[in-house]
């Protein structure tokens, strides 16, 4: 999906970092990394299901389908395949 | 056999990884009361050394004050050791009635319910009201009891940036279609000192029909011109739907917290609260120090007066040295040294100086944010600040702290 991944890593970005912090790319790691901690995952899920107009179920909302910006980009486009 | 030598050597594993990451906290042993003198012995079998506490929760000085042992004796004598129950069977006493209605008039609320604990306070509240169909929005700097407790609770969970009325906003908007909301935060942060912006927050509330839970256990007693906390502070007595308080802290310093707030939410903690229905009452030779230390804190600000003029002659000594602190107005004065290990270090020298004040680091504050908290006491005088001064100038200078930025210390000793 065009643009998925600037839109995922802009959110996390505004979301979860302060001003000091280091730069993210599609692969860091947010949860095991400690920048999203598994409660901030209902914010990005909410963020996600507005945004795409999808639902994500709670089981596969896991910590390790939310562990980067590509992962979640995969999350995404399999919900977003299953509507279309 | 339920414990092998394979499970024991997978913990030894997990302890020996704590002690090399540096992260390793040892007990010292006090013989004598909590003040600003102490005997400590430390490490285990060493001689006792007599220290200044700069870091106790001791806000009023009066953990070991004459008149609450006084009175605690004579709620020992008068109603006994231990009740043997919970509350809502046969642990209720009079004056376990009476503290809550003192708690209510001094907070400035509708009704107040004790609890074991404010740690039991808050794992119970929000279960007790608030359902799957709810949202809690937390501050991600609130106390790890406020955390179990939201952990406990089927409502959603979401978080703003620290103090972040901004960010609040926008998670308020995100959530406006949940049947309700409440905001949490504490009143005090207990590991940065800085306070909660309760007056936007209950703005905030009202516009988007939110309710609000204050943790004030680091401001019961002395935030605010009488001590009533933070709400007091910020000019909203009367609008804070929660707070949840210790005795632990300024308020006598043995145990005990309760919930105080709007009588209908205390209510439904007295029916469902788990801490409330499964946990042990207080005790009331606690409830008798309690109540003795509210009569003091009712006839007089002088304690509060003196602590909020302690910690300003703290904050600037250190500041005036060069030490780096968190912003803020509070007796909690984090001196801040990023490495853990420095702050273990340094805590350490300062012991062998006189000065009792604890490192902390990960889990206790987030990784990188390593610290000496400091703590004043209205039991301190001068003299104690004065000589504690010297010690961390002292130690400051060993380690190479005062005059350096937080870049600097980092680079000297990594994070």
């Amino acid at each position: 999906m065009e643009g998925l991944k600037d839109v995922v890593l802009q959110y996390v970005t505004k979301e979860y970092l302060e001003d000091d912090s280091e730069p993210l790319n599609f692969d860091t790691p947010l949860i095991s990394g400690g920048i999203v901690d598994s409660f901030s995952m209902v914010s990005l899920k909410r963020f996600l299901e507005n945004r795409y107009n999808i639902q994500i179920p709670d089981d596969k909302a896991t910590p390790e389908a939310f562990d980067s910006v590509n992962k979640i980009a995969v999350l995404v486009e399999e919900f977003v395949g299953n509507k279309s | 056999m339920a414990y092998p030598e394979k499970i024991r050597n997978v913990y030894q594993e997990q302890i020996k990884g704590i002690q090399n990451a540096g992260l390793f906290k040892q007990e010292r042993f006090i013989h004598s009361p909590q003040a600003a003198d102490i005997e400590v012995e430390f490490p285990a079998g060493a001689p006792l050394k007599k220290v200044i506490n700069m870091c106790s929760n001791n806000y009023l000085g009066l953990s070991s004050h004459p008149d609450v042992v006084k009175a605690a004796h004579e709620g020992l004598e008068s109603r006994g050791y231990g009740m043997s129950s919970v509350r809502f069977i046969c642990g209720t006493q009079d004056i376990h009635r009476e503290l809550e209605r003192r708690m209510t008039e001094f907070l400035g609320t509708e009704d107040t319910l004790l609890f074991p604990s404010c740690m039991d306070a808050n794992a119970g509240v929000f279960e007790a009201v608030l359902a799957k169909d709810d949202v809690m929005i937390s501050d991600r700097l609130v106390h790890a009891s406020l955390i179990d407790g939201i952990r406990l609770c089927s409502a959603m969970h979401d978080t703003y940036k620290h103090s972040d009325m901004a960010h609040l906003e926008e998670k308020l908007q995100l959530h406006a279609d949940k049947r309700m909301r409440m905001v949490i935060t504490d009143g005090v942060f207990s590991m940065d000192g800085d306070t909660a912006k309760l007056d936007e927050m209950v703005a905030l509330c009202d516009s988007y029909d939110a309710m609000l839970l204050v943790d004030d256990s680091h401001s019961s007693g002395f935030i605010g011109k009488t001590g009533r906390g933070t709400h007091e502070k910020c000019g909203v007595l009367g609008k804070i739907d929660i707070i949840t308080t210790t005795f632990g802290k300024a308020l006598g310093g043995a145990s005990g917290g309760c919930v105080s707030g709007r009588r209908e939410l205390v209510e439904m903690c007295r029916q469902r609260a788990r801490p409330y229905l499964f946990s042990n009452t207080i005790a009331p030779v606690v409830v008798s120090g309690v109540l003795k230390v509210m009569e003091i804190l009712s006839a007089s600000t002088e304690r509060r007066d003196k602590l909020e003029k302690n910690a300003a002659y703290w904050r600037k000594g250190l500041t005036e040295a060069g030490f780096v602190l968190r912003e803020g107005d509070t007796p909690i004065v984090p001196v801040m040294l990023f490495n853990a290990k420095l702050s273990q270090d340094f805590s350490k020298a300062l012991y062998d100086e006189g000065i009792y004040a604890i490192g902390f680091f990960f889990p206790v504050v987030p990784q990188g944010q390593a610290r000496i908290r400091t703590q004043i006491s209205a039991g301190h005088e001068i003299h104690h600040l004065d000589r504690a001064l010297d010690a961390f100038i002292k130690v400051g200078k060993k380690f190479n702290i005062p005059g350096k930025t937080k870049q600097e210390i980092i680079q000297m000793y990594g994070m």
